[in-house]
């Protein structure tokens, strides 16, 4: 059964943009603040949940006929749970350095609200292509806001991009210093907060009810 | 007890389960518009967490760590990789259970906390506790109080937040920032304020 082109562009664009899990719905910002100290650490984080999201949606949209409701969350959650520990040995097989410093955080994917969230909310109710797409955007949707955060703290706190020094040396010795703050747990904060007043005052995107 | 007494410490201000390491976001954000049930829910987590820490750790430390089933026949066996749907598993179960219990045996407690326990299950604090427990080897007594000093900091955290949105609701926000965003610069500033206890040793 294959729908047309636009039916899956309306998903993305949803996922995406529109309805950003994070700065629309406010979802999945335990991990969104923790892991974007760094660039590396953000885009592998992001990359790690869309493969869950994508993956999990798809499953539990096959099986919504056979879970009974009562015990759904159970059943989301072990469909979860597994692929999230193979996404964990995956990571630790091939970036193990990065995996380290994500620590705990590859294991709260299962706690992370945007995977459960889109289990609940569309994959129950949509056939599993749709959720696979939905999950993909969703996933790309929180990425972008995870690589954005990161850029701004990275290049802010530390100076740095991907680890390579950007800021020239005489601006240092012009008496610029990094900002401290942007490396600590506060920064994270303040960037989401500014995020979230910018996107609001940009045209076409649903605002948050009050 | 020095130790004990400053693991607690630790847990509740310098290393604060929210502010420090942003676990348990969702629900702070969702559940601080109102401060009677911000209190329930901070005693629910305080209450989830003191219980599922040492019980992970007797279930990670007797059944999963590597070696743990030599007593079995087989000293090789490393289930480690098990950890992340056994310890969402035991939370999901034992928050059941609880529910379960106080609704028998409290009906006036039930009646508070009872809608936010199902809720509980899928905080990221509960499992974030759990795993920061076994990824620093904390030994029993440990595990039991960090799970009580990451509940009462998250319940502290919260609580002062319900606080202060309430008098925001007063307050000339900018329109774009109003609801969440103004949210998230009042939890930075929460947790610069809560920094400066890292100076503190005890």
């Amino acid at each position: 059964m294959l729908k047309d082109k636009t039916h899956y562009m309306e998903i993305l664009v949803k996922g995406i943009w529109k309805e950003n899990p994070v700065a629309y719905q406010v979802l999945g910002i335990c991990s969104a603040l923790a892991v974007t100290v760094k660039m590396s650490t953000a885009i592998v984080m992001a990359v790690a949940l869309t493969v869950v999201t994508a993956f999990s949606g798809m499953i539990i949209s096959s099986l919504r006929k056979q879970i009974p409701s009562n015990i759904r969350i159970i059943v989301e959650l072990a469909v979860i749970a597994s692929l999230v520990i193979v996404t964990d040995e995956v990571l630790k097989a091939f970036f193990y350095d990065t995996s380290k410093q994500l620590s705990i955080f590859v294991g709260l994917i299962i706690t992370n609200c945007i995977v459960l969230g889109r289990a609940e909310a569309f994959a129950l109710a949509n056939d599993p292509i749709d959720s696979f797409v939905d999950g993909i955007a969703n996933g790309i949707g929180y990425g972008l806001i995870l690589v954005f955060v990161a850029f701004l703290r990275e290049l802010l706190g530390s100076g740095k991009i991907f680890g390579l020094a950007v800021i020239p040396q005489f601006i240092f010795e012009a008496g610029y210093q990094n900002m401290g703050l942007m490396v600590l747990a506060p920064g994270a904060f303040f960037i989401i907060g500014l995020l979230v007043w910018l996107k609001n005052s940009l045209p076409g995107i649903s605002h948050e009810k009050k | 007890m020095g130790d004990l007494l400053s693991l607690f410490i630790n847990s509740v201000f310098i290393g604060n389960i929210l502010l420090a390491y942003f676990l348990g976001m969702c629900s702070f954000i969702a559940v601080s518009k109102n401060i009677e049930t911000a209190t329930g829910l901070g005693f629910a987590v305080i209450f989830v967490l003191t219980v599922t820490s040492p019980v992970n750790w007797l279930i990670y430390h007797g059944l999963l760590a590597p070696g743990a089933l030599s007593w079995a026949g087989f000293p090789d066996l490393d289930l480690s990789f098990l950890k992340f749907i056994t310890f969402i598993a035991v939370i999901a179960a034992i928050v059941q259970a609880v529910e379960m219990i106080i609704d028998k045996y409290s009906p006036l407690l039930y009646a508070t906390l009872g809608v936010f326990l199902p809720l509980i299950a899928v905080n990221c604090a509960i499992l974030g506790t759990s795993l920061f427990m076994v990824e620093r080897n904390y030994t029993l007594i440990e595990s039991i109080v960090f799970g009580a000093g990451s509940g009462t900091g998250w319940m502290l955290a919260i609580v002062s937040m319900a606080a202060i949105r309430k008098k925001t609701l007063y307050a000339d926000v900018p329109k774009g920032l109003e609801g969440f965003g103004i949210t998230m610069i009042i939890a930075g500033l929460m947790a610069m304020t809560f920094m400066m206890f890292s100076g503190i040793t005890l």
